[in-house]
C-alpha cells in the first residue's frame, strides 16, 4: 500500500509544471491567480494540474472569501523523501566503511613500497 | 548536498536508481575493495550485520551469493557477474526474499584528479514497483526521524 502511494506521488511529480507549481507552494500558501501567472498556460488546464497534485494528496486547497489558496501537504513529500533517504543511507554507511577500508589499503601499499626500496 | 557525501537519483516513473559517491583512493584500489571478497565483505551491508560469501567470483561470467545475519536473521542476496573490466562492473541481483525480482547493476568507476575515484551504481529494476518496493522490502527503516530533506529532494527531482 504504501509502494502504491509512493508511485502515486512519483506520477504526480513526473510532470515539470507540477513539479514548478510544487517548488512554489514550498515557499508557502498560493492562490489559484498566484500560482497560474508565472505559466504561459492557461487556468483551465493549471485547475488540472491542482486537481491531480490534490488526488494526490500533495497539496490541499482551501477558501477563504472568493479566494482559491492552495497548500503542500507535507506529509506526502517527506515519504517521497524518507524512500530515498532510507536508501541513501543505507549507501552512505557502507560507503563511510569503504573509505576506512581504502585508507588501510592505501596504508598498506605505502610501507610495502617502502619495504621493497 | 555539501554534507551528503552519497547522491540517490530517483526520476519519478522510471525504473532506475542512481547511487554516486567519491573516494579519496585511486580507482584500483576501491576496484580491488569491489572484486576480492574478503574486503568485500568489511564493508558492505547494513550496520550490524555480518555478510559472509557463499561464492564470489568477481570476473565475467562469475557468480555471488551474499549470506548476510543480523540479530540471528538470515538475509541472502544472489546474482551473476555478467560483465568485470577495469572500471566496469555489470551484476544481476535478486533477494532471497524477494525472489523473481531481479536488477541489473552497473558500476561505473571513474579516475578523478588526485587520485580519487567516483562511484557511479545505475540499478535498473524490472519494474517502478520494484524499484519502489526495494527500499521497503530489502533493507530495514533506520531508526530516528528522517531530516528535512524536501527541498534538496525537489532540486534533485527538478533536474531531472
Amino acid at each position: 500500500m504504501v509502494v502504491d502511494k509512493l508511485s502515486e506521488t512519483f506520477a504526480a511529480l513526473s510532470d515539470p509544471t507540477r513539479r514548478r507549481i510544487v517548488d512554489r507552494l514550498c515557499r508557502g500558501p498560493a492562490s489559484v491567480n498566484e500560482i497560474a501567472e508565472p505559466f504561459a498556460i492557461s487556468q483551465q488546464a493549471i485547475s488540472k494540474h491542482l486537481a491531480y497534485l490534490e488526488r494526490a494528496q500533495i497539496i490541499e486547497k482551501h477558501q477563504d472569501g472568493r479566494q482559491h489558496f492552495c497548500s503542500l501537504k507535507p506529509h506526502t513529500l517527506r515519504e517521497v523523501s524518507d524512500w530515498a533517504e532510507t536508501y541513501r543511507q543505507f549507501w552512505e554507511e557502507n560507503y563511510e566503511r569503504l573509505d576506512r577500508l581504502l585508507s588501510e589499503m592505501k596504508n598498506k601499499k605505502k610501507k610495502g613500497s617502502r619495504r621493497d626500496r | 548536498m555539501t554534507d551528503k557525501k552519497t547522491k540517490i537519483t530517483a526520476e519519478p516513473e522510471k525504473q532506475e536508481l542512481f547511487v554516486s559517491r567519491d573516494f579519496d583512493a585511486p580507482m584500483e584500489i576501491v576496484m580491488r575493495a569491489h572484486t576480492d571478497p574478503k574486503l568485500f565483505v568489511r564493508w558492505f551491508g547494513c550496520r550490524g550485520m555480518t555478510t559472509k560469501t557463499e561464492h564470489f567470483e568477481a570476473k565475467t561470467g562469475g557468480r555471488y551469493k551474499l549470506l548476510q545475519n543480523m540479530g540471528g536473521q538470515e538475509f541472502s542476496s544472489y546474482g551473476v557477474f555478467h560483465e568485470v573490466t577495469h572500471d566496469r562492473i555489470v551484476k544481476t541481483m535478486e533477494f532471497g526474499g524477494y525472489p523473481g525480482h531481479v536488477a541489473l547493476e552497473t558500476i561505473r568507476f571513474e579516475a578523478l584528479p588526485g587520485n580519487k575515484t567516483r562511484l557511479v551504481t545505475q540499478s535498473v529494476f524490472q519494474s517502478v514497483t520494484d524499484r519502489d518496493g526495494v527500499v521497503k522490502s530489502g533493507f530495514e527503516k533506520g531508526a530516528g526521524e528522517s531530516h528535512d530533506q524536501l527541498s534538496e529532494l525537489l532540486v534533485e527531482l527538478k533536474t531531472t
